[in-house]
């Protein structure tokens, strides 16, 4: 990932040695990587590393006791419309009384500012959003009523909505069958030859080294980043996971696990 | 035929039936668009401090022999914001906070009671609620106050589905959801103070959750649940009031359960998710 040029524009996303917690509780610890613009990346890294802390730091949520976040090459916090959110599927009340249409439409509610209403314009690109994710037939249903990936996709069709052209996406797999995580992966790359620079939070370190063009491996600090094939070594993943995880790749598929 | 005409209509001649089915209604309806909120938000312990909080202030100002509704509804307020305030510093559990404030309040207001020889009357309708006792002072500042509460709902709809669906996101977009949130609970401080005469102190949470809940049953959006609640908490008053009179029951608790009647038969026949569709009770 040298080739790149070391403008910060040239970064979608940039970290620099960002620490950071929850009162005295240290979260990240010298946190330093950069994911070039058009890559699929992934987050990787056990329970507890991290993750979370660091993507709600890159959302501006919450300020790093230290270090610095660019997004774009702009650091601070991210204005509107220029990093896209997809959180995990647990943290959403499906029974909410929202129809998939009202909740792709909340994309733009953030670009709205106060009181103003989604107009025409907000319509169509939410249209065009459930198109790009194929629930457009859905549209009208309560959101409780979509499948495991279909429900995957209405937040990706939010986050789309979003228009930003980084976007973090909180453990999108977990829960999934293989078919449904096939079709995800699918779209993620269909949207990164669009130009779009994707950040994937997950647990699922196969997909990532089988699909990804990246990958940050973290626990607290960064253990590793690169390419997959190089992040995902043995020694690596035994720093990070703090046991022996085993490593099978062959020519189409890689198993890494316990 | 004119008995059935007389048994509809005689309720109806008495000016004080007329001005609480006006209390009643207004109330009712615009307890079920907050109650929307609250009990999507998982607040309904809060709808239920709230009330018993201001009895507080309601026993401060009768001591100091000034407006009632005014001292309860500081009281409501404080309490609202200070619940608001300890739930995002996360000191303690939320819940908690809430159990300690308002108990606090309430015992207050009992304690200061306890010291007055003439508290039966007027303190006593607000903790069981008295509506056919209200003057048309009472229905206008009653109007007043719903026409604020829904203007502000209508004007900030967008900012409080999104709140109320999904903090996180909703932040992460640039809302000020801490804004939004006291906001909200100052809209429920205000609609207790109101609701307070109509059903008392123990039954506000009612208005609040019934219909609301009943509505989530019946629809598929915030914004139809809010209307077809509001038309449930009307509907229960009329109904209600006419139990009440031809019964010579409790206006307030007739009222209630006319409104947990509907949720019964909300639960169990509410079309697609009723529980006798779907199996029992205990089908999924």
């Amino acid at each position: 990932m040298a080739e790149q040029a070391d403008s910060p524009t040239a970064w979608a996303l940039d970290v620099r040695g960002v620490s950071a917690g929850y009162d005295a509780d240290k979260a990240l610890d010298g946190v330093t990587f950069r994911i070039e613009p058009g890559c699929l990346a992934g987050l990787v890294g056990p329970n507890g590393a991290g993750k979370s802390t660091l993507i709600k730091i890159i959302l501006g949520m919450l300020k790093p006791w230290s270090g610095e976040v660019s997004v774009f090459g702009r650091a601070g916090r991210p204005r509107a419309g220029l990093v896209s959110y997809t959180p995990q599927v647990d943290l959403v009340d499906w029974e909410f009384p929202v129809t998939v249409r009202d909740v792709v439409l909340m994309g733009r509610y953030g670009k709205l500012g106060l009181v103003r209403r989604p107009g025409a314009r907000d319509r169509e690109i939410a249209a065009s959003a459930l198109e790009r994710v194929r629930l457009t037939e859905m549209a009208s249903r309560q959101i409780g009523e979509l499948s495991g990936g279909e429900r995957r996709r209405a937040l990706i069709a939010r986050a789309l909505t979003q228009q930003g052209d980084l976007m973090l996406l909180d453990e999108p797999f977990a829960g999934l069958d293989a078919v449904a995580q096939h079709d995800l992966i699918s779209l993620f790359q269909s949207l990164v030859e669009e130009g779009k620079t994707l950040f994937i939070a997950t647990h699922d370190l196969s997909c990532v080294d089988e699909d990804f063009d990246h990958a940050v491996l973290l626990n607290k600090h960064v253990i590793a980043f690169g390419r997959p094939a190089d992040v995902f070594t043995p020694e690596y993943l035994n720093e990070a996971y703090e046991r022996h995880l085993m490593v099978v790749r062959s020519d189409q598929s890689t198993y890494i696990g316990i | 035929m004119d008995e059935i005409v007389d048994f509809f209509r005689e309720p109806w001649t008495f000016e004080f039936m007329r001005r609480g089915l006006l209390a009643a209604a207004i109330v009712s309806a615009v307890a079920a668009v907050v109650g929307s909120l609250v009990i999507l938000k998982g607040m309904a312990f809060i709808g239920d401090a709230l009330p018993h909080a201001s009895f507080g202030g309601v026993a401060v100002a009768f001591a100091m022999g000034e407006n009632l509704y005014i001292g309860g509804g500081i009281a409501a307020l404080v309490t609202a914001l200070a619940i608001g305030y300890i739930s995002r510093r996360g000191v303690i559990r939320n819940d908690t906070a809430i159990g300690i404030i308002f108990v606090g309040a309430f015992a207050l207001g009992i304690l200061i009671v306890s010291r007055q020889d003439n508290y039966t009357g007027d303190l006593f309708s607000f903790v069981f609620g008295n509506v056919l006792a209200v003057s048309w002072n009472d229905v206008w500042l009653t109007a007043a106050v719903a026409a604020v509460v829904l203007l502000v709902v209508l004007l900030f709809y967008k900012e409080l589905l999104f709140n109320a669906f999904d903090p996180t996101m909703a932040e992460a977009s640039g809302l000020p959801v801490a804004w939004i949130e006291y906001g909200l609970l100052a809209l429920l401080a205000l609609v207790t103070v109101i609701a307070l005469q109509t059903v008392g102190i123990v039954l506000v949470v009612a208005l609040l959750v019934t219909p609301a809940a009943t509505a989530q049953l019946l629809t598929r959006r915030l914004s139809t649940m809010m209307l077809v609640g509001g038309a449930i908490g009307v509907a229960s008053s009329v109904v209600g009031l006419y139990v009440a009179w031809h019964a010579d029951v409790s206006a307030s608790a007739a009222i209630v359960l006319t409104a947990t009647g509907a949720f019964i038969a909300a639960f169990l026949f509410a079309p697609g998710r009723g529980a006798v569709w779907r199996g029992g009770a205990g089908g999924s």
